[in-house]
C-alpha cells in the first residue's frame, strides 16, 4: 500500500490551496492528490470563457503544466475514491487499490443539482460545472455547422438556434452570456422572481437583467420547466409550468450545486448539508480536514458555519487546511459570501449580507445612477459594514471588504462610502497608514 | 522581496509617479511618444489618491499574504518565486474582477484598452529602482528591499 503524509481528494481551488500551503511549510513530505477528473488542474469558472471562445483550451489551466512535478506532488487523476477506511487510515480507489494517509483533506467540491422534470432524463441536456461539460457543449455546437452544410434541419442534428438555460444564478447567466457570444439565442428560465437572487438585491438584479436582455438574452422569471420534449435523445422544446412551450435544441440545467459528501455521509465524519468543520478546517475526525464547496465553513459576517461554494473561499480555506495539516496552526476567519463577476462588460461585486436578515433593522446606504446604471449599497450593523453591493463601478471595492472583515467602525467616514472613488484616502490616518505601510 | 511604500506626509500630489510609470510601461519608453503617439495610450499602474490636502501614490504593496493571488480564478495573478513579487499575466486574465474585490488596499486597476482585464504595478522588477520611486521629487515613495526570501 502506498502511504502519504498528506492526501488530498479533489483537484480544484481548495485542493490546490492546500497543496501550496503544505509545500510552503513542508517541502518534501509525501503528498498526493486524487481526482476523478482526468484533467490537469483547471479553473472551473473559466469554462464559460472557453465556451464563449474567449480563451483557448490551454488557458483553462489554473496552474502551469509542471505544477505537480515542481511541487513534488503525485497526481492520481481519473480515479475515484470509493470509501475511507478509518481504522487503517487509508482510502479505497475504484481500481481496488488502497492509499494510506496521515492527514487527509476532503476537497471534493459540489455536484450539479438536477431536478425531477418530466422527460428530462430521456433527452440530451448539459450541466455547466466541469471542463467536460464545456467541451461537450462545444462539440454539440460544432455539430450544428455540419448539419447546416447539408441543409439538414428538423432532424436530430439540426442547427442550434435557440438554447434554454434553466437557472438564473451565476452559473446560468455565465452560460447564457457565453452562448449569446457564440451567436445563439438564449432564454433563461428562473424560478425566483429575479435573476442572481443570492448574489444581488432587487435593484442590482434589475440592472443585470436589463444588461442581459439588451445583449439579446430573454429572461423568464417566476417559472420553471415542467416538461422536456424531443425526438430520440434530441431536445425539441421545453414546456414551462405556465404551459408556454419554447422551441429549443440545446438545454442547460444550472439551478445549483450541492456538496459532494458521499465519502463522509454515514461515517464518523459529521455532516450537515456539507461536511462540518471547525475554524481549523478540521472535521469531527482528527487529522481529516475539509474545505471548499463540500464543507460548511466559517462566515465572519454571520459568525456561523455554512456552505460558501465560491472559488476564493475554497482556495483560502484550502490554504488554512493545508497549513494545519503541515503543523502550522491557522484559523480560517477570512471568508463570507463574496462574488465578483462581469456580464457583457458590466462588472458586479457583492459581499456579506445583500439584504437585512428577516426582522432586523439595519441602516442601509444606497446610491443609484439610473442613466449610467451605477448602483452601490452598504448595509451597516453596529457602525460596521455588514454587506455591500457594487454594480458597474467596482474600483477599490476590496477596501470596503477589508473594512468589513476587520470590523472597522465606519462612523468617521460613513458619508464617503458611496463615492465612486471611495478608497483608502478617505479612511482615518491610522488605517490609511496601515494600508500604505508608510514608514512612521 | 521588494515593496514600494508611500509616505503621505511628504506627497505633494504632483502625479509624476503616474507619468513615469506610464512611460516605463510604454513601448517606446519615451515620454513624448508614450503620451502622444502610442495607441492605445500606455497605462500607469500607480494612482495618486487625493482628498483635500491629503495625497499618496497607491500601487501594489506586495502583500505577504496576497489575497489577489489566492482568490484569482484563472491563475493570472501569481507569486513569482524568483523575484518574490506578486505579478499579473494579462494573457491569462479574463477580467472577472475578483482581485479588485479582495485587494484591501484598492491597488488593482481595470485595463479596458483592449480586452477588459485587470492591471497592476509590477514593481519594475527589471529596474534597480522602480520608475515611480526614482522619479518622485519629494521622496514620498520609497523602496524596501529585503534579502533573499526566507
Amino acid at each position: 500500500m502506498r502511504n502519504y503524509k498528506y492526501l488530498i481528494i479533489g483537484n480544484s481551488a481548495g485542493g490546490v490551496g492546500a497543496m501550496e500551503a503544505i509545500r510552503e511549510i513542508d517541502k518534501d513530505g509525501p503528498l498526493a492528490v486524487i481526482s476523478d477528473e482526468e484533467h490537469h488542474v483547471y479553473s472551473r469558472p473559466l469554462i464559460s470563457y472557453y465556451l464563449a471562445d474567449e480563451i483557448d483550451y490551454d488557458k483553462i489551466f489554473y496552474r502551469p503544466l509542471d505544477f505537480y512535478e515542481k511541487k513534488g506532488i503525485d497526481p492520481i487523476l481519473g480515479r475515484k475514491v470509493l470509501k475511507i477506511d478509518f481504522d487503517q487510515r487509508s482510502v479505497v480507489l475504484d481500481d481496488g487499490s488502497n492509499i494510506g494517509f496521515e492527514k487527509l483533506l476532503l476537497a471534493t467540491g459540489g455536484e450539479p443539482f438536477v431536478p425531477l422534470i418530466k422527460g428530462l432524463e430521456n433527452h440530451e441536456f448539459f450541466n455547466f460545472i466541469t471542463l467536460n461539460d464545456s467541451v461537450k457543449i462545444r462539440e454539440r455546437l460544432a455539430r450544428k455547422n455540419r448539419g447546416k452544410g447539408v441543409g439538414n434541419r428538423g432532424e436530430g442534428n439540426r442547427g442550434i438556434e435557440t438554447a434554454v438555460v434553466l437557472g438564473g444564478g451565476l452559473i446560468g447567466l455565465k452560460a447564457a452570456e457565453a452562448l449569446t457570444q457564440r451567436g445563439i439565442h438564449v432564454k433563461v428560465v428562473e424560478l425566483a422572481d429575479r435573476v442572481l437572487s443570492p448574489v444581488l438585491d432587487e435593484q442590482g438584479s434589475a440592472i443585470i437583467q436589463g444588461v442581459m436582455e439588451e445583449a439579446g438574452v430573454e429572461v423568464i422569471t417566476g417559472h420553471t420547466i415542467a416538461e422536456v420534449t424531443g425526438q430520440g435523445t434530441s431536445v425539441n422544446s421545453v414546456i414551462l409550468d405556465s404551459g408556454e412551450e419554447i422551441d429549443c435544441s440545446l438545454l442547460i440545467v444550472a439551478i445549483g450545486v450541492r456538496p459532494r459528501v458521499e465519502l463522509a455521509r454515514d461515517t464518523q465524519i459529521q455532516v450537515n448539508r456539507g461536511i462540518v468543520v471547525d475554524k481549523l478546517m478540521q472535521t469531527s475526525v482528527p487529522g481529516i480536514y475539509a474545505c471548499g464547496d463540500c464543507a460548511e465553513v466559517y462566515d465572519f459576517i454571520t459568525d456561523g458555519f455554512r456552505l460558501t461554494p465560491l472559488w476564493p473561499t475554497a482556495h483560502v480555506g484550502g490554504r488554512v487546511a493545508g497549513s494545519n495539516m503541515a503543523g502550522v496552526e491557522k484559523e480560517y476567519v477570512w471568508g463570507t459570501g463574496m462574488n465578483a463577476v462581469d456580464f457583457f462588460g458590466f462588472p458586479v461585486i457583492s459581499a456579506g449580507l445583500i439584504n437585512p436578515p428577516d426582522g432586523e433593522e439595519m441602516e442601509i446606504l444606497t446610491r443609484l445612477d439610473e442613466d449610467a446604471r451605477i448602483y452601490r449599497k452598504f448595509l451597516i450593523r453596529d457602525h460596521r459594514i455588514a454587506g455591500m453591493v457594487f454594480v458597474n463601478q467596482v474600483d477599490r471595492a476590496g477596501v470596503a471588504l477589508g473594512l468589513m472583515r476587520e470590523k472597522t467602525d465606519i462612523t468617521l467616514f460613513k458619508d464617503k462610502l458611496l463615492r465612486d472613488d471611495f478608497g483608502a484616502i478617505y479612511l482615518p490616518r491610522q488605517i490609511r497608514e496601515e494600508i500604505n505601510m508608510a514608514v512612521a | 522581496m521588494r515593496r514600494i511604500m508611500a509616505k503621505e506626509e511628504v506627497c505633494i500630489g504632483c502625479r509624476l509617479c503616474e507619468v513615469w510609470c506610464l512611460v516605463q510601461h510604454s513601448e517606446s519608453k519615451d515620454i513624448i511618444k508614450a503620451f502622444r503617439k502610442e495607441e492605445p495610450r500606455p497605462l500607469a499602474r500607480v494612482h495618486v489618491e487625493e482628498y483635500g490636502v491629503d495625497s499618496f501614490g497607491l500601487q501594489c504593496r506586495n502583500c505577504e499574504e496576497p489575497d489577489c493571488v489566492y482568490s484569482c480564478i484563472s491563475g493570472a495573478m501569481y507569486l513569482d518565486e524568483e523575484t518574490g513579487t506578486v505579478q499579473h499575466d494579462p494573457e491569462k486574465c479574463v477580467g472577472c474582477w475578483t482581485c479588485i474585490m479582495v485587494c484591501h488596499r484598492g491597488a488593482i486597476l481595470r485595463d479596458e484598452r483592449r480586452r477588459r482585464i485587470a492591471a497592476k504595478c509590477d514593481m519594475c522588477v527589471d529596474l534597480e529602482v522602480p520608475a515611480c520611486v526614482a522619479n518622485c521629487p519629494n521622496e514620498a515613495l520609497i523602496l524596501q528591499e529585503e534579502g533573499a526570501e526566507e
